[in-house]
């Protein structure tokens, strides 16, 4: 029987995943913001399971919501990317330290 | 074992599998694939859950259009992948000792005590035939959070306003036009009058 607890497990798996993700590829902006897509796609796991299993419409609306705010993330996201490697010629996010932080 | 839970696990560990290989292949190309893969088989679990209307959205607009934009930022870019890949041995250590701590701690949290099993949340029957996921959410959508539903669509106006501001770049040496001079031109700049003397007709 699929219990709430099968897809909170897949939700927080894939969450760890990511974290892991954004660990691994610290050199690579691109590769760091998948990884915040992945993040928000096991956020959005956890939102749908709970709005199925107490009957409640509401999370899914959280969902679409987070959807749309998430496109516009990576939109501006990749916008400062171009931005970026066009004035740098790297990506690399090691080389990015003008403000010495 | 039930079909449901064969898909579950099925699609499950194709997701967990996609997940890991966008965090580990070497080119960002394919780990962009891998991402549009997890995406996909992410709708497919929605869709066992019943939510037919954000599964569609999430291939529509995840695989449709985020990751297409993914896609094409990475081909643009003429990324040197040598240097981004360094440090990920060092680093796999404590990536992989944070995650595993992290989903150990998740888990246990999860099945422990029964908080999340059949007695805590009874799995509901399914939707009755002819109920409509998407006429369900639009209702509530439009209704009790019609607000919220118009400043998402402010968000995304200043999102494109914002990308195409960002992007947008002047040529430095190319030729263009400029209306408002081509406008502003006077009499004088353009036709120059000169006095002569007429002159004696030829031959004859």
């Amino acid at each position: 029987m699929l219990t709430l607890a099968h897809f909170l497990s897949l939700g927080a798996i894939l969450f760890c995943l990511s974290v892991a993700g954004i660990f691994l590829n610290r050199k690579n902006v691109i590769i760091i913001l998948m990884c915040i897509e992945l993040m928000l796609l096991a956020v959005n796991m956890n939102f749908v399971a709970f709005s199925r299993f107490l009957g409640n419409m509401d999370g899914q609306v959280f969902v679409f919501f987070i959807l749309t705010v998430a496109a516009a993330e990576a939109a501006i996201g990749l916008a400062i990317l171009v931005v970026l490697f066009r004035n740098r010629g790297t990506i690399n996010v090691s080389e990015l330290d003008d403000l010495k932080g | 074992m039930p079909i449901t839970e064969v898909v579950f696990y099925t699609f499950s560990l194709l997701l967990v599998a996609s997940a890991v290989a966008v965090i580990t292949v070497r080119n960002p190309v394919n780990s962009a694939l891998f991402l549009v893969l997890a995406f996909f088989t992410s709708a497919a679990i929605w869709m066992l859950l019943e939510v037919e209307f954000l599964a569609i959205i999430l291939v529509l607009v995840y695989v449709g259009a985020v990751m297409v934009l993914f896609l094409f930022v990475i081909m643009m870019l003429d990324i040197n992948l040598a240097p981004l890949k360094e440090g990920f041995i060092s680093y796999l250590p404590a990536g992989i000792a944070v995650a595993a701590v992290m989903a150990f701690e998740l888990l246990v949290v999860l099945w422990s005590k029964g908080r999340f099993d059949e007695g805590a949340f009874p799995v509901p029957p399914p939707n009755p035939a002819g109920y409509s996921n998407t006429k369900a959410l639009g209702e509530l959508l439009f209704t009790e959070y019609l607000l919220a539903f118009e400043v998402a669509g402010v968000i995304l106006l200043v999102a494109i306003v914002a990308a195409i501001a960002l992007t947008l770049r002047q040529r430095t040496g190319a030729k263009r036009q400029n209306p408002s001079m081509q406008v502003r031109v006077q009499r004088d700049e353009r036709i120059r009058l000169v006095e002569m003397d007429s002159e004696p007709r030829q031959g004859s």
